[in-house]
């Protein structure tokens, strides 16, 4: 009885304090749950705002800093952007089960090998392997839809050129690392890098596509080695067009052959040919040295020195000066050029800015090569295009120049109507005059077919023999030919060279039978484009544009009208 | 359901009539969301591991009625028939255990699951309820018969059981054992200074687990400072619940079921709150507070030492586990394998859990002294 008190009390005693310990320990339970809740509450509704915000920039920050502004051209067309590239990584501490993984990845980039990625994906100690970068939007979505755990993407910017080759060479190009290696990438390197606005250059890609389309057109027909051309804003100096051929893909740039990557418009230099008559003519003019009325006796080739200068088109007779560039009558231009001052041409040379690299914003320009000394066999040769090399965009500013009294320099940036100052070269008479001339080659020779119906060209042939070596080669030539329009208010000027076309059917492949037609094609489609109106030829306020001269061609007088 | 009458004296009857009802609803409605996020976030983890999309959902669907008969089964045992099952059932886990060490199934570098006609179990699992009615009813046997080797037999017990679940290792569950072990010596009415020092010499052990266990060092490390680790689960977790907001996506619309790999047990707290928000979320807290509070409380009023001792111990553990998990979910511990009581999927947790809480309900049925004695 009293074990069984005893038992009862000490069953007692131990049941309270149970009780009240258990009191505590109920307190620190329900204590445990009230942190759940609050820290629930907490990271939902309190923190909501802020991970939502990492949640949503985790994918746009990833490596996403515009490093580099975007080239567009005249209208905004994009030359030249970054694009955010998916590239496959992995975190091999993470990956289950590499076997599976790689051979589910394998399935999506075939180019892959299982082998190397079940390596890869093995490799425990590390965090982070790239497995291959640059996956397309597709392949990304298709791999992260296999939701692999420690598979990841990391995003990297590429340069991206949408109009692929047709702008090439005065774009250029980038290496991986987003470094300008050619073009304006090059040159305008730094103000890309720091600049977020988008770069205007003064190309105008539809233009410059009829013009690069009517190249490699004409260059496969007469199975030449390439070409260059240009379309350039007579009145500001902006290059609308910069064409060379052949060209290459920016995107595979490493793979480009140097012929390839070599600029013709505005790296190579070349003698260019009868183009220079129109240099020579206006100096003439300019200078009051000749008439236009004066003549000279073209009938015999001139032994000078060690050479001859004989003409291509001989006519036989005694020409005008009109005739002598009309006829592109070397004789004549030679004969001209002998009544200059020793300094005349020179002077006139660098005006034209013939004589020194070009301004363009492009690092691949060529530096002209003028004879070595102006002496008179030289100043002769010169006056129709040889013993001096320019590169092709040097002559289509000196034309530009020549045609509006003004010099401008060449541009690959668009001038936002910003006034642009010339420099004056010529009188507005003997600009009048060349314009008028440079008309007659398109009505009568062989440069008619550079005629753009009711555009009003005006031009200028040139087939030269390329120089080789010391000498020529008479078999390889470079056929020019440079057209401007409208020429009675010119706007535009359009050269295009052809480098070593073939003889088609025994005819001379020379610039009026090569060159001038792609420039009258060129002109016929672009003028629309450049908003040119067209004009009616025989209109009466256009008549007299015409020289009459195929009337009375015996007459020394001719019967300019000259305002 | 109260088609019994109060004078019916059937056994389901008066099954019926002393049963809590209130806990036993709220477990209804655990079993309900279990069943919804298991339909949820199973279906994402299966495919990923390679098997049909609905391989844990019918898993989880066979178990139920196990888990559910389990549940009314238990409930209807008395105190005694409790503690005499447990004793038994407790020395078949020791031996679970053992065998477990020695032909059980790998997985993710630990030994866990013994394999029994196919059926893989987490041994563990069973061995955590029966023990904490075996130390119940040791302590309780020591302070009737003073004579009765209680104490020594409860650390000897502890130790063997302790043992085997750290050899696996499984660290987390060693954590839970030996917590509600200790709250039990504790309750059973163990001078504070001993008390004390054993909580001291949990920390100790918890301080060696550091050093000695690397993925525990490795876990650890991450947790404290992100950028010494990986703390993806984390972090991906924490997502979900932003994501979710206070109404949550919808059920089967989140997205952190496809990024984490155990989304369908130790993060299934983390779907819960993107897919239902923090308005259901805090509900199933609320569950899990309820269950163990108010089985406290109605112990408070318990005349029997040793139904005290196993109902705490029994609620304790179901209350810690759920804590852990939850905890772990919202980043206030390190990641830590534990599943949440009936809301994760676990074939053999669920029916363990139901024998836990079956347990529950029987000790805490209401009872008149004549059935206390049966």
């Amino acid at each position: 009885m009293t074990s069984r008190v005893s038992f009862e009390s000490t069953n007692k005693k131990a049941l309270e304090k149970a009780k009240s310990r258990l009191l505590f320990g109920g307190t620190l339970v329900a204590a445990a749950f009230l942190v759940i809740a609050v820290r629930l509450v907490d990271v939902t509704i309190l923190n909501e705002e802020s991970r939502k915000n990492t949640i949503e920039t985790r994918n746009v920050t990833a490596g996403i800093k515009m490093s580099r502004a975007d080239i567009v051209d005249r209208n905004g067309i994009l030359l030249a952007t970054n694009l955010r590239t998916p590239g496959l990584t992995g975190n091999p501490k993470k990956v289950i089960d590499p076997i599976q993984a790689a051979r589910s990845i394998v399935q999506i980039l075939p180019e892959l090998s299982e082998t190397k990625l079940v390596k890869q994906l093995s490799a425990k100690s590390k965090e982070f392997v790239w497995l291959k970068r640059e996956i397309t939007p597709r392949q990304e979505y298709e791999i992260n839809k296999l939701g692999i755990i420690g598979v990841d993407f990391k995003y990297e910017e590429k340069r991206y050129w949408p109009m692929r080759n047709l702008t090439v060479h005065a774009v250029g190009y980038t290496n991986v690392d987003n470094k300008g290696l050619a073009g304006i990438e090059l040159f305008c390197d730094e103000i890309l890098k720091e600049n977020q606005k988008p770069l205007e250059l003064s190309l105008d890609v539809r233009v410059q596509q009829v013009l690069r389309r009517e190249m490699y057109n004409q260059i496969d027909k007469y199975k030449a080695i390439g070409g260059s051309g240009i379309v350039l804003d007579a009145e500001t100096g902006e290059t609308i067009a910069l064409v060379s051929l052949p060209d290459f893909m920016p995107h595979e740039a490493g793979t480009a052959t140097d012929n390839e990557k070599f600029n013709k418009a505005t790296h190579g230099i070349y003698e260019l040919g009868s183009i220079f008559k129109i240099f020579n003519t206006a100096i003439a003019l300019e200078s009051g040295k000749v008439k236009l009325d004066t003549s000279y006796d073209a009938r015999k080739p001139i032994y000078i020195s060690r050479y001859i200068i004989r003409d291509y088109h001989a006519q036989n007779k005694v020409l005008t000066v009109p005739e002598i560039f009309i006829h592109s009558s070397n004789i004549g231009s030679a004969l001209i050029a002998a009544e200059f001052d020793r300094s005349l041409q020179q002077k006139f040379f660098t005006d034209l800015g013939l004589l020194r690299p070009s301004s363009i914003e492009l690092a691949a320009k060529g530096t002209p090569k003028p004879p070595d000394n102006w002496k008179k066999i030289y100043r002769m040769t010169v006056s129709y295009g040889h013993g001096i090399s320019v590169s092709p965009l040097h002559a289509a500013t000196a034309v530009a120049a020549i045609v509006n009294g003004n010099h401008y320099q060449a541009t690959l940036l668009k001038k936002d109507n910003k006034p642009v100052h010339g420099t004056k070269v010529i009188s507005e008479k003997t600009s009048l005059i060349m314009r008028k001339l440079l008309r007659e080659v398109v009505l009568k020779t062989s440069g008619r077919s550079a005629d753009a119906a009711d555009y009003l060209v005006g031009g200028k042939t040139g087939t030269a023999d390329k120089s080789r070596g010391g000498g020529y080669d008479r078999s390889k030539l470079i056929s020019s030919f440079v057209g401007v329009f409208p020429i009675t208010s010119p706007k535009y000027v359009v050269i295009v060279n052809i480098d070593d076309p073939k003889q088609i059917n025994k005819l001379r492949p020379t610039g009026g039978r090569v060159a001038a037609p792609v420039v009258g094609r060129v002109i016929s489609e672009i003028a629309p484009l450049l908003g040119v109106f067209p004009v009616m030829v025989n209109a009466p306020d256009i008549k007299g544009v015409s020289l009459n001269n195929q009337t009375n061609q015996s007459s020394r007088k001719q019967r300019i009208a000259v305002n | 359901m109260t088609t019994f009458s109060r004078t019916d004296t059937s056994v389901l009857g008066r099954w019926w009539w002393t049963v809590d009802r209130w806990s036993l609803a709220a477990i209804v409605a655990l079993i309900a969301f279990g069943t919804m996020l298991t339909l949820a976030s199973s279906p994402a983890v299966a495919i990923k591991m390679g098997y049909d999309s609905l391989h844990f959902v019918t898993r989880h669907l066979i178990f139920l009625p196990f888990a559910a008969i389990g549940i009314i089964f238990v409930s209807l045992l008395t105190p005694t028939q409790i503690r005499r099952y447990s004793v038994l059932a407790f020395l078949f886990c020791i031996l679970g255990l053992a065998l477990t060490l020695l032909i059980g199934k790998e997985v993710n570098g630990a030994q866990r699951w013994l394999s029994i006609a196919g059926q893989t179990l987490q041994v563990t699992e069973f061995a955590k309820p029966t023990f904490a009615v075996v130390t119940a009813w040791l302590f309780a046997e020591k302070i009737r018969d003073n004579k009765f080797p209680g104490y020594t037999l409860a650390i000897a017990s502890f130790v063997i059981l302790i043992g085997l679940v750290l050899k696996q290792p499984d660290l987390g569950q060693s954590f839970v054992i030996g917590t509600i072990w200790m709250a039990q010596l504790c309750l059973a009415g163990l001078p504070i200074w001993i008390v004390a020092s054993l909580f001291v010499l949990g920390i100790a052990g918890l301080c060696s687990a550091y050093y000695f266990m690397d993925h525990v060092k490795q876990r650890i490390n991450s947790f404290i400072d992100s950028s010494m680790g990986d703390n993806y689960q984390g972090e991906r977790s924490l997502d979900a619940f932003a994501n979710g907001g206070l109404f949550g996506r919808g059920p089967g619309e989140g997205t952190v079921k496809n990024s984490l790999p155990d989304a369908h047990a130790d993060f299934v707290f983390a779907v819960a709150g993107e897919e239902l928000g923090l308005i259901i979320v805090l509900v199933i807290v609320c569950l899990f507070a309820f269950i163990v509070l108010r089985g406290l409380i109605r112990t408070m009023g318990e005349g029997d030492l040793f139904i005290l001792l196993a109902s705490c111990g029994l609620l304790g553990q179901f209350g810690l586990q759920a804590l852990i998990n939850m905890a772990s979910s919202l980043q206030l511990m390190p990641a830590k394998g534990m599943t949440l009581p009936f809301i994760s999927y676990g074939g053999s947790s669920l029916l363990a859990i139901a024998l836990s809480v079956g347990m529950i309900l029987a000790l805490t049925r209401r009872r008149s002294g004549k059935a206390r004695n049966e």
